[in-house]
């Protein structure tokens, strides 16, 4: 099985907006522990091992990018 | 601290009286009077080698080691008939508990079902497993354990090598067909061979107190994240024999050793932990580790085994129970080499099973060890994340990682042969052989690892009977079940575990782990199957 991209949410919004609205009231370190609860669950429910490597490799690549543009601007 | 336990007499040997270049030879040396030196100078003694064995003391440190051996462990001193005088003395223990806090989280139970002669775990000193060791090694002539021998140079040949030995006496030269250095972590052989040792180093610190006190609590492992006696870090209590019971406590990375290791702090520490004050220290030290091994286990004619070969950190047992694991691979095939019934090549196999072997085992204690020291707080915030699932969740509480405890590798090795069959279970080739309990023909109650002892020291074949007699190869012993004359599986557990049929044939390596398996073994396949794991492909 590989990592699916395609559009999955017959909603998206709703769900770009269940997302939004889990961190309301939380402040940054109480934000990135519900992140990381939530990764965990989602991980486990996904439950494929090489699944999980290519959304990381996905996910990953943008700091990939981040750190590029980083260093064009201060070229 | 270093209080002696045991107390050995240094002796001269005949071998220190010759003269130049006229030096004595021997087929093994064995270089370290550890639990794996011992080990395998015992394995090879019993297989009708001369060993000479060398350690540079003259006695059994006490002292905070190893304290873990694993049910594999027990197996294979069950073969140098020493297995149950370790059983007798040793706390027996299958179960671990993990608390986060103040509450637990859940338990595990290593060994859930019946029917093995022996347990997954027992805990005993070091010191008492080397002086059991040494006291089956005396009654075994053709081993030469020499105290007080000092390995200072070895000179490599092709076909042997020249160690220089210190004494009492002064020094003296040895020649080896094989020298096996089990010399421990900071092995002066690896060096003398030059090899490289990397790996990597934790910055963490851990204090080890073993203490004296009589408590009802049960035989289990517990092990805390965050309690409340030692708010942020871990801790762990385990009961050894004696009354002894090992506390391992997590320090932050810039303690003091000599602070942190004081009495006068680590009591209040403990008597916090155990709710009361009435028990005396033992031993106090602390200590970080390193993950590492060497590139090779063979330098010529030198091979390394244990923690000269490989270090690892002590969450999960791996340490110790590894090195014997080392013991047992390499007794057998260095036999068939010295004998000529195999290839000098067949050695290659030790490296590539317990090099593979140790990785694993590298790889699992870091993952432990990251575990319970975060190197970031995003690591210490998913480990927060975890630790809170787990009181809920199923995939939590298997995700808490606490130690994974040592079980033996599976091998993916050149000595085995392919399965053709088709097989729904049993263990596959390259995985150690499971136990399960038999009754001899006159109704005797036994097992199958004692029926692999009865079926002496070579390959032996595991045979399901269905009546036809079975074509051996030549030179194996015969483990039969089932059939007239078989040894009876009532229970029929040795069938589950082997997934048997009548017929079915696993063909077991002197180190018990299977070299293949059939459901009807061919005369020819059965001579392939163990040409091939004698290392003759």
């Amino acid at each position: 099985m590989a990592l699916s991209t395609s559009s999955n949410f017959a909603k998206p919004d709703d769900a770009f907006r269940a997302l939004v609205e889990a961190h309301r009231g939380l402040n940054d370190e109480q934000s990135a522990d519900l992140d990381a609860a939530l990764v965990l669950i989602l991980a486990n429910h996904i439950g494929d091992l090489d699944v999980l490597k290519e959304a990381i490799a996905l996910a990953a690549r943008r700091m990939l990018d981040a750190g590029q543009q980083q260093q064009q601007q201060q070229q | 601290m270093a209080l002696t336990k045991t107390q050995f007499g240094y002796r001269r040997h005949p071998d220190q009286d010759r003269a130049g270049a006229n030096v004595a030879e021997h087929a093994v040396v064995v270089v370290g009077a550890g639990p794996v030196g011992l080990s395998l100078a015992i394995d090879m003694a019993q297989r009708g080698q001369s060993v000479v064995l060398l350690d540079d003391a003259d006695r059994i440190g006490e002292g905070s080691r190893a304290i873990c051996f694993s049910k594999r462990s027990l197996e294979f001193w069950d073969r140098l008939g020493i297995g149950q005088r370790m059983v007798n003395k040793g706390v027996v223990w299958s179960v671990g508990k993990i608390f986060h806090g103040d509450s637990q989280l859940y338990q595990f139970n290593l060994l859930p079902e019946q029917g093995h002669k022996r347990p997954a775990f027992i805990n005993l000193q070091q010191f008492y497993a080397e002086a059991y060791l040494v006291d089956r090694v005396e009654e075994l002539p053709t081993i030469d354990l020499r105290w007080r021998n000092k390995v200072a140079g070895l000179e490599p040949h092709n076909d042997h090598v020249v160690l220089s030995i210190q004494t009492p006496d002064g020094p003296y030269r040895l020649a080896a067909q094989y020298v096996i250095a089990c010399d421990g972590a900071r092995s002066s052989l690896r060096q003398m061979v030059g090899a490289e040792f990397a790996g990597q180093v934790f910055e963490d610190q851990f204090l080890i107190a073993d203490v004296k006190m009589t408590a009802a609590f049960p035989t289990e492992r517990w092990f805390w994240f965050d309690p409340p006696f030692h708010a942020g870090r871990s801790a762990l209590l385990h009961k050894q024999p004696d009354d002894i019971w090992r506390i391992d406590l997590q320090l932050s990375r810039d303690a003091d050793p000599a602070v942190e290791k004081l009495p006068e702090n680590v009591r209040p520490r403990i008597a916090r932990m155990l709710g009361h004050d009435k028990f005396d220290f033992e031993w106090i030290s602390l200590y970080k580790f390193q993950c590492r091994r060497m590139n090779k286990f063979i330098h010529g004619r030198v091979i390394f085994a244990g923690d000269a070969a490989h270090q690892v950190s002590p969450f999960g047992a791996r340490g110790a129970n590894s090195g014997l694991e080392d013991a047992e691979n390499l007794a057998w095939k260095l036999d068939r080499v010295l004998r000529g019934t195999s290839p000098e090549a067949l050695l290659e196999s030790y490296h590539i099973e317990r090099s593979a072997a140790a990785d694993e085992n590298i790889r699992e204690s870091t993952r432990s060890t990251d575990f319970m020291a975060p190197n970031s707080h995003q690591e210490a915030r998913l480990r927060k994340a975890v630790l809170s699932l787990a009181r809920e969740t199923e995939f939590g509480k298997r995700m808490v990682n606490a130690g994974r405890l040592s079980t033996p590798s599976v091998y993916e090795t050149p000595l085995s042969t392919a399965d053709r069959d088709s097989w729904r279970g049993g263990p596959r080739p390259g995985a150690s052989m499971p136990d399960a309990p038999v009754a001899g023909q006159g109704g005797e109650r036994l097992y199958l690892t004692d029926a692999f002892i009865g079926a002496g020291t070579g390959f032996a074949l595991l045979e399901f009977s269905n009546g036809a007699a079975p074509e051996l190869p030549e030179g194996s012993g015969m483990i039969r079940v089932g059939g007239k004359g078989g040894l009876a599986d009532s229970a029929g557990l040795a069938a589950k575990r082997y997934d048997a049929e009548p017929g079915t044939a696993y063909l077991l390596r002197p180190d018990g782990y299977v070299a293949a398996r059939f459901r009807h073994p061919t005369r020819e396949a059965l001579d392939a199957a163990l040409a091939r794991a004698a290392g003759h492909n």
